[in-house]
């Protein structure tokens, strides 16, 4: 779980540090690091759980195709590859916006925050397309197993994707209308961790769903 | 409850700053107040959040209840048609969802809000009103759960799958009602309940503690509660996936469970129990908290082994991921799986067998007075025993191929599960009471509750050991005249009703006491002499905790102040609780302000639910319902706890500011509190 | 203090790695950060040579070492696991070995690996 021994001795320090605090100005963190980002650590680790159990999923029907078209078949490799490519873009774009508002510079962190909303949204397109493609060429939601597991797992990973450029909407009207100031970075970083996260998500299914579908 | 009303402690809920009159969504003015059931329904007070999820979670236990005593009178004789046997599917199917997922989880919770923050002498939790958000989701979740009973017919759509309504008796072919549906909708929805509060109390017990309270100075029952949050973090998630597979299947004709396109039903089993035995770990492991509290208390000793206890609680909880195919021995797993699940699951009674021996050590010796908590906790400690015996009992494979779908289960898992968590619970109720509505529970009225219950729960489900060994299998909705069954199922059937007299006896004794109390003197801060920080300011607690900060130097703080231990080892008081505690008195504490949207934000989610199920028109209502919960809640000036303890001076510039996720404004928490780390860094590159 | 008018005087190249030991908040450089998406980017183009080249025996333990690469330094530098608060990494890396230990043997029970 954690490691006690850590927290205790920054507890600790935390304690000796604020010994000059007013009465009423309540202990700010005792392990010295934010609620905020702690939370959102936690809710990744929790996450890891969630996307297991979908690739879990999928590893055990992959190979369950009935007769609809198998994996190997279907798999639109050099199209994967591009939008696999754009959102691992979205990444660095992601860090360059929040190293952008850790300066101060807003006009650029609005710039690579857009930007990465859009590369998001490219890569949501292009599921799109590759949804609709795989449906005509006759792989639907109920054709077989493989199919279940293959889009409720691509599936969810995209609606991940999609609440991500909501945030990231939502964090460049607010920079656009002043509100995200620099002293919110960590707002931006904590978006940031959920982006990241959503693309090393992708780095696996990208690795194990997709390419690794030709050897076996 | 209406003794927590107490006239406003000039806090006003976090009114002195002008920014909580502004009217977020220039319609709605932010709620304020601290009395009326306004005051209730939209608080983010930890302390009130608690008391609701333990009335909600009471008004669920009365229709598990019922639910409970409609199976007993169905199975107290042979070939009963008291209930169909399509009725009798769903009264056990919701019967265990609810005592679950709607009794005892949440009454844990209801401990855990209300005390954690005040054990570790916080002001709050972390996040104030995603703690509100947690209560809302969890309750609405439970009100879609139950609804199923009507909605659509009575008794004619609720679940019937039993809790873990394996694969593939779920699918659509063979449970065509709604009830599936609702099952896996609704638990999802509590399930997001659950894992925010695990979020926030995670959050809550490793970040916000008083000064000098390391981890290895938290109560017992803080590191018991901590450990089911990670628990609940990591558990929840498993299931989930499981839900969302049997909801596509059902709704959406997907193949996960469905044999005739070659899927493997097993994948849910291995879903749910990987979900499932953490999950009995994390309806227990709040139990074994309270009572470490209790018995010390009451045996007049510190806990014995405070480090062993929560050693073997962390081991608990790592181990419990490793044993979850022991509820599948005879799935057809082969021999290495069986093997293996087989040893590791005697290896977890290792652990729990450590804490029952350190109970008793820590009442070996002790100067033990039997009040009503007291005997609840060793009621816990001995029923316990008695299950989780019989839980190895079945560890053993070959042993348990003969008992696994009879009563024999159904025995291990009510001792474990009523005998354990619910008996523990009420050793919470009776301990805390007065600290959190400033009267004792009377002490004849417990005695009475108590013996009804322990009395009424052996003879319920003592003999259904017996039954099980006998061969008598569980979830049949009636069985044959001369299996030599009538005797024990008429016993237990009794003694349902014997709890169910219990039960009633502890709701008629909060009232007896309330009254009672008129005529008595306050219980002061410290009624039980008692060991922990929640004891050290006013019963009941007042809405801002604690006056000031305490500083914390060791387990046990609090009676280390009233206590002295010579170097021989003899005790001598040098002060009373009353000296000690805070007076609670304390005027102007800057609180997190109350808000609607948590609410609104959790109302939408019952409607996506019926979406779902009956008209995806409803989903758009449901979906604007959380967008306007969000937006509202993301717009509205920012709570950030941490502004409103003071000390801020700059904490206006946070709250102005709508865009952040709000609690996420505030800055790093560093120590010295005031500066916010981006400032920080800028200042690096200059200097 | 008002930390726009600071900021208005830190010129935004200014704002350098090098000062990242001062306290675990400081970020990498820009220009690393563009190191390492084409550090990605590369091994990227290398995964998706496997579909075009056969690897032999390669394949699926390079496609492995691979994406683990990947995946640390997405998240090692990106997320900033390695400057940030050793808390963090546990709590990632609780979820993600305790994901693979239970998944990997509900697999292996579910005879997966047999069947590739
Ligand atoms: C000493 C520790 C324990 C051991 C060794 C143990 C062992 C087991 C085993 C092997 C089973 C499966 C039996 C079968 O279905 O054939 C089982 C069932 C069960 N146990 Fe335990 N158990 C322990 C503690 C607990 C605790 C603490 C709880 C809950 C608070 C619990 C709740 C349950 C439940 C609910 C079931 C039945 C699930 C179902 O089939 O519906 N057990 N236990
Ligand atoms: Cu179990």
């Amino acid at each position: 779980m954690v490691d006690s021994e850590v927290l205790d001795e920054q507890a600790v320090e935390a304690a000796d540090a604020s010994h000059s605090a007013k009465v009423g100005d309540h202990q700010p963190g005792s392990t010295g690091i934010s609620n905020q980002k702690l939370a959102m650590w936690a809710f990744l680790g929790s996450e890891c759980l969630l996307f297991g159990g979908l690739i879990s999923g999928y590893l055990l029907y992959r190979n369950n195709n009935q007769d609809g078209p198998a994996a190997a078949e279907i798999f639109d490799i050099p199209f994967t590859s591009v939008s696999s490519f754009v959102l691992l873009m979205s990444s660095l774009t992601m860090v360059l916006a929040l190293s952008a508002i850790t300066r101060g510079d807003h006009p650029r962190t609005r710039l690579w925050i857009l930007t990465t909303a859009l590369l998001g949204a490219v890569f949501i397109g292009g599921q799109v397309y590759e949804f609709t493609s795989f449906y005509r060429e006759g792989l639907g939601y109920t054709t077989s197993p493989f199919s279940s597991a293959f889009f409720t797992l691509t599936g969810f990973h995209g609606v991940h994707v999609s609440m991500g450029i909501v945030m990231l909407m939502s964090l460049y009207f607010s920079s656009v209308r002043g509100k995200l100031k620099t002293e919110n970075a960590e707002t931006v970083e904590i978006v940031g961790l959920y982006w990241h996260f959503v693309d090393v998500v992708w780095i696996f299914i990208f690795t194990v769903v997709y390419l690794m579908a030709k050897g076996i | 409850m209406a003794i927590t009303e107490e006239p406003p402690l000039e806090l006003e809920a976090g009114d002195p700053l002008p920014e909580y009159a502004e009217q977020p969504l220039g319609v709605l003015t932010r709620p304020s107040g601290n009395t009326g059931i306004a005051s209730w329904l939209f608080t983010v007070d930890h302390k009130r959040i608690g008391i609701m999820y333990g009335v909600f979670a009471m008004f669920f236990f009365l229709i598990g209840g019922l639910e409970a005593l409609a199976i007993r009178i169905q199975l107290a004789v042979p070939g009963n048609d008291f209930l169909s046997a399509e009725t009798y599917n769903q009264v056990f199917t919701t019967h265990g969802v609810t005592m679950i997922f709607l009794v005892i989880m949440p009454l844990a919770a209801a401990f855990a809000n209300y005390l954690i923050p005040l054990q570790i002498g916080a002001r709050d939790v972390a996040f104030p009103r995603m703690n509100a958000l947690s209560l809302w989701v969890w309750f609405f979740g439970g009100l879609f759960l139950c609804s199923s009973v009507i909605i659509g017919g009575w008794w004619e759509n609720a679940p019937d799958g039993g809790w873990f309504n394996y694969a593939p008796n779920h699918g659509v072919a063979f449970s065509p009602s709604k009830g599936i549906d609702f099952y896996a909708i609704g638990l999802q929805i509590t399930g997001i309940g659950s894992l925010v509060s695990a979020v926030n109390l995670i959050v809550t017990c490793l970040n916000m503690r008083a000064k000098g309270m390391t981890l290895f100075r938290m109560p017992v029952l803080t590191w018991m509660l901590l450990i089911t949050q990670f628990l609940l973090l990591f558990a929840v998630p498993v299931i989930t996936v499981a839900l969302f597979f049997l909801m596509f299947d059902r709704l959406y004709d997907a193949n996960f469970f469905n044999p005739d396109a070659g899927s493997d039903p097993l994948l849910w089993q291995h879903l749910f129990w990987i979900f499932g035995h953490p999950e009995v770990y994390i309806l227990i492991l709040p139990s074994f908290g309270i009572i470490s509290e209790v018995i010390p208390v009451f045996s007049r000793k510190p806990i014995f082994g405070y480090k062993v206890m929560v050693f073997s609680g962390i081991a608990i909880g790592f181990m419990g991921w490793g044993v979850w195919a022991h509820h599948m021995f005879v799935s057809g797993l082969g021999p290495i799986s069986v093997t293996a699940f087989s040893m590791s699951t005697m290896l977890i009674a290792v652990p729990t067998g450590v804490k029952i021996f350190n109970w008793l050590a820590t009442m070996l010796g002790g100067r033990l007075k039997f009040n009503t908590a007291m005997l609840f906790a060793v009621g816990v400690v001995s029923m316990f025993t008695i299950g989780g015996l019989s839980g190895v009992t079945h560890a053993v494979a070959p042993a348990d191929t003969q008992q696994t779908d009879t009563y024999y289960i159904v025995a291990h898992f009510h001792y474990v599960i009523f005998g354990g968590a619910l008996l523990g619970i009420f050793a919470g109720f009776y301990f805390w009471w007065p600290k959190a509505f400033g009267y004792k529970l009377n002490e004849r009225w417990g005695k009475w509750n108590f013996w009804l219950q322990i009395v009424g729960f052996n003879l319920t489900f003592g003999p259904m050991h017996i039954l099980g060994l006998q061969g008598m299998s569980r979830r049949i909705d009636t069985y044959s005249e001369g299996f030599g069954f009538e005797l024990w199922n008429l016993v237990a059937s009794v003694g349902a009703f014997v709890i169910f007299l219990g039960v009633l006896i502890f709701v008629i004794n909060i009232f007896v006491s309330q009254r009672q109390a008129k005529h008595l003197p306050p219980v002061g801060p410290d009624p039980w002499d008692a060991r922990g920080l929640e004891w050290m300011t006013a019963s009941p607690t007042p809405e801002h905790n604690f006056d000031e900060e305490i500083e914390v130097q060791q387990v046990d703080e609090f009676w280390f102040r009233k206590y002295d231990i010579d170097d021989d080892g003899t005790v001598h008081r040098i002060a009373t609780g009353d000296e000690v505690a805070q007076p609670g008195t304390a005027t102007g504490v800057h609180l997190p302000a109350p808000s609607y949207w948590p609410m609104v934000l959790a109302a939408g989610l019952p409607f996506i639910g019926y979406g779902l199920i009956y008209n995806l028109w409803l989903c758009v209502l449901g979906g604007l319902l959380v967008a306007a919960g969000s937006f509202g809640w993301v717009f509205e000036p920012a709570d950030d706890p941490d502004a409103h303890h003071g000390g801020h001076d700059d904490h206006g510039d946070h709250d102005d500011d709508p865009d952040t996720d709000p609690e996420a404004a505030a800055a790093l928490d560093a120590p010295e509190g005031a500066d916010d780390v981006a400032i920080e860094s800028e200042e690096a590159p200059v200097g | 203090m008002s930390s726009e008018t600071l900021s208005d005087t830190v010129e935004a190249g200014m704002h350098d790695a090098d000062h990242h030991d001062a306290d675990h908040h400081h970020h990498p450089s820009d220009r690393k950060y563009v190191g390492i998406a084409i550090g990605l980017a590369i091994i990227t183009a290398v995964e998706v040579l496997t579909f075009y080249v056969d690897f032999g025996p390669l394949f699926i333990p390079s496609l492995l070492l691979m994406m683990f690469v990947k995946f640390y330094y997405v998240c090692g530098w990106f997320m900033h696991l390695k400057l940030d608060s050793p808390m963090f990494t546990k709590f990632f890396v609780a979820g993600l070995v305790l994901a693979a230990g239970v998944y990997v043997v509900m697999l292996s029970a579910s005879q997966l690996w047999d069947n590739i």
